[in-house]
């Protein structure tokens, strides 16, 4: 059980660096960028040509970043230059990525077992945590700047930003490219992780990644001690260990992808029924306390 | 001043439900004076507005801010020169950030945005100060995201961040019309304190006839694109407004 938490809790990380790109999209852009399926396993493939090739396991992983966003850049490139809509300029991405994918390493799954990696050099949980932490410092940082200000104000009301004389369109490429850059990023040190890189790794992944998010915003809703980036990053933690207990108490691996829809459903619809259903119970309750003094008053006047 | 000269626009062009909203417009605003523009639903004064503002394009004509031709400039240059408020408190402002970061991008307008912190701290009491002035009570509320604001205290936002600044060309997009009559009050008030304090050049839409009477220099009724009353503000009446619109709509009856 123990281990099983821990590996819960590792894995949670990795999709913490997945969740806090898929925000950037899907809560800053207020966008569903479906790219994230091709991206994920782009950057794991990436990561094994290169360090198959000799590139250091380290310097792989961040140009993973590097060459992932470039998935965002042509989804930006589809939905502004070409107009077409962001979900199916996401889906285009995402099914160009499949083949790329699959030339990149002449094959759908790599063994990394012989090759370096970034947990080579220490603990997982530790080179993890030292890895998400620094992401999110970061990426808060950056939200905390003029450029991540119009950022922030490109998703919530574009003509505002062409009123302050900036482009929309930079800010969108900005966002897109960041997202899959840090998905990629993710997909590299799950291949790591796992010890291989695999076709069908981003198969239902962007699931994850909202599941992480929609988890992380029903913390403790209304404080703010934790950020968007740190609900991202426990959602994904959360997440994990749910579906971790799933499979301790006997669930079948090959259930998962409907455990994870349902989790999702399941915090969705707490989200969105649990402040109504808590309305009513709270009526219902003034109605008795309503009751309850009216008794009280009437046998007080009987004496 | 502004000069606007040989407009032409058509929307849905060559189809069968082709609109010619002007031809061969041509109009002259002075500076520092308050232009309203009135006319029916159609008569093309948003369109105007849009077209001086960059977001829609003209099929010809030209338009001269201040001896500067702007008609080719995109919406966000052209946006340097021209603030705007719309009737949708909602436009003006970034809804899920605080008063006080929308303050700071709105200070930021025109310039480059870089990787530097937005929120400066030597910045608040100057925003402190001008929030006073609209005696709403904003000043406290600093740290509230804008979206948790009244319409009125959006819209009052809107305009503070359009005219901080001091742009040359200030637009106002029937800016009252979603507010209740004292807000809508309130914000016409403060519209044209700043306006004369500033000396911003303004050109006001509105429906309402005396606003449009009693906060500008000039009125100008517009009908199908074309100018059909262009006068002083002190020479007009409410009544004679009424006439007009009344007259002109018998005449689109028949």
């Amino acid at each position: 059980m123990n281990s099983l938490i821990i590996t819960s809790i590792e894995q949670g990380l990795i999709f913490a660096v997945l969740a806090m790109g898929i925000f950037i999209t899907y809560k800053i852009l207020d966008m569903a960028d479906l790219s994230v399926e091709g991206t994920f396993p782009f950057g794991a493939f990436i990561f094994a040509k290169l360090v198959s090739t000799g590139v250091n396991p380290f310097v792989s992983t961040i140009l993973a970043f590097g060459i992932g966003s470039l998935a965002g850049l042509m989804t930006a490139v589809l939905f502004i230059k070409l107009k077409i809509k962001p979900l199916l300029a996401g889906i285009l991405t995402m099914t160009t990525l499949y083949s790329i994918n699959l030339r990149i390493n002449g094959k759908s799954n790599i063994p990394l077992f012989n090759f370096e990696s970034v947990f080579d050099i220490g603990p997982a949980l530790l080179i993890l945590v030292v890895t998400v932490m620094a992401i999110k410092i970061t990426l808060d940082q950056f939200l905390k700047t003029e450029i991540g200000y119009l950022l922030i104000a490109t998703g919530d009301n574009e003509s505002l930003v062409k009123s302050l004389g900036a482009n929309s369109n930079k800010f969108k490429t900005i966002g897109l490219m960041l997202s899959n850059g840090l998905i990629a990023f993710s997909g590299a040190l799950m291949a790591q992780y796992q010890g291989f890189a695999d076709i069908s790794m981003g198969t239902g992944i962007i699931v994850i990644g909202l599941a992480s998010i929609i988890i992380g915003d029903t913390i403790k809703k209304d404080s703010s001690i934790f950020n968007s980036t740190t609900r991202a990053i426990l959602g994904a933690i959360i997440y994990k260990i749910i579906g971790g207990i799933a499979i301790d108490l006997g669930l079948s691996p090959n259930d998962l992808k409907a455990i994870s829809a349902i989790i999702v459903i399941i915090f969705i619809a707490y989200n969105n029924l649990a402040s109504d259903f808590l309305a009513s119970i709270k009526n219902k309750g003034e109605k008795k306390y309503a009751n309850n003094t009216r008794i009280i008053k009437k046998v007080l006047q009987k004496h | 001043m502004l000069t606007i000269q040989g407009l032409s626009k058509k929307f849905y062009k060559s189809t069968e439900n082709e609109i010619e909203v002007f031809n061969n417009f041509n109009l002259y605003i002075e500076e520092n004076k308050c232009t309203a523009i009135i006319g029916p639903n159609g008569c093309g004064k948003s369109t105007l507005l849009n077209i001086l503002a960059g977001s829609i394009l003209p099929d010809s004509g030209r338009i001269i801010l201040n001896g500067e031709d702007i008609s080719n400039l995109s919406e966000e240059n052209r946006s340097r020169l021209i603030g705007r408020v719309y009737q949708d408190p909602s436009m003006g402002v970034s809804p899920s950030l605080t008063i006080l970061e929308n303050m700071s991008l709105a200070d930021k307008k025109g310039e480059k945005f870089t990787l530097r912190r937005l929120v400066k701290k030597n910045t608040i009491d100057k925003y402190v100060e001008i929030l006073k002035s609209l005696d709403l009570g904003l000043e406290h509320k600093l740290n509230t995201k804008v979206k948790y604001l009244s319409g009125g205290q959006r819209q009052s936002l809107s305009l503070i961040m359009a005219t901080m600044k001091h742009p040359d060309l200030l637009l106002l997009d029937e800016h009252t019309a979603a507010l209740d009559p004292k807000t809508s009050y309130i914000i016409m008030e403060k519209t044209k304190e700043l306006i004369d304090k500033y000396k911003i050049t303004t050109i006001m839409i509105s429906h309402n006839m005396k606003d449009a009477i009693r906060y500008s220099d000039r009125i100008i009724m517009l009908n199908k694109g074309k100018i059909v009353l262009d006068k002083p503000n002190k020479d007009t009446t409410e009544e004679e407004l009424i006439e007009i619109y009344r007259t002109k709509l018998f005449e689109q009856i028949a």
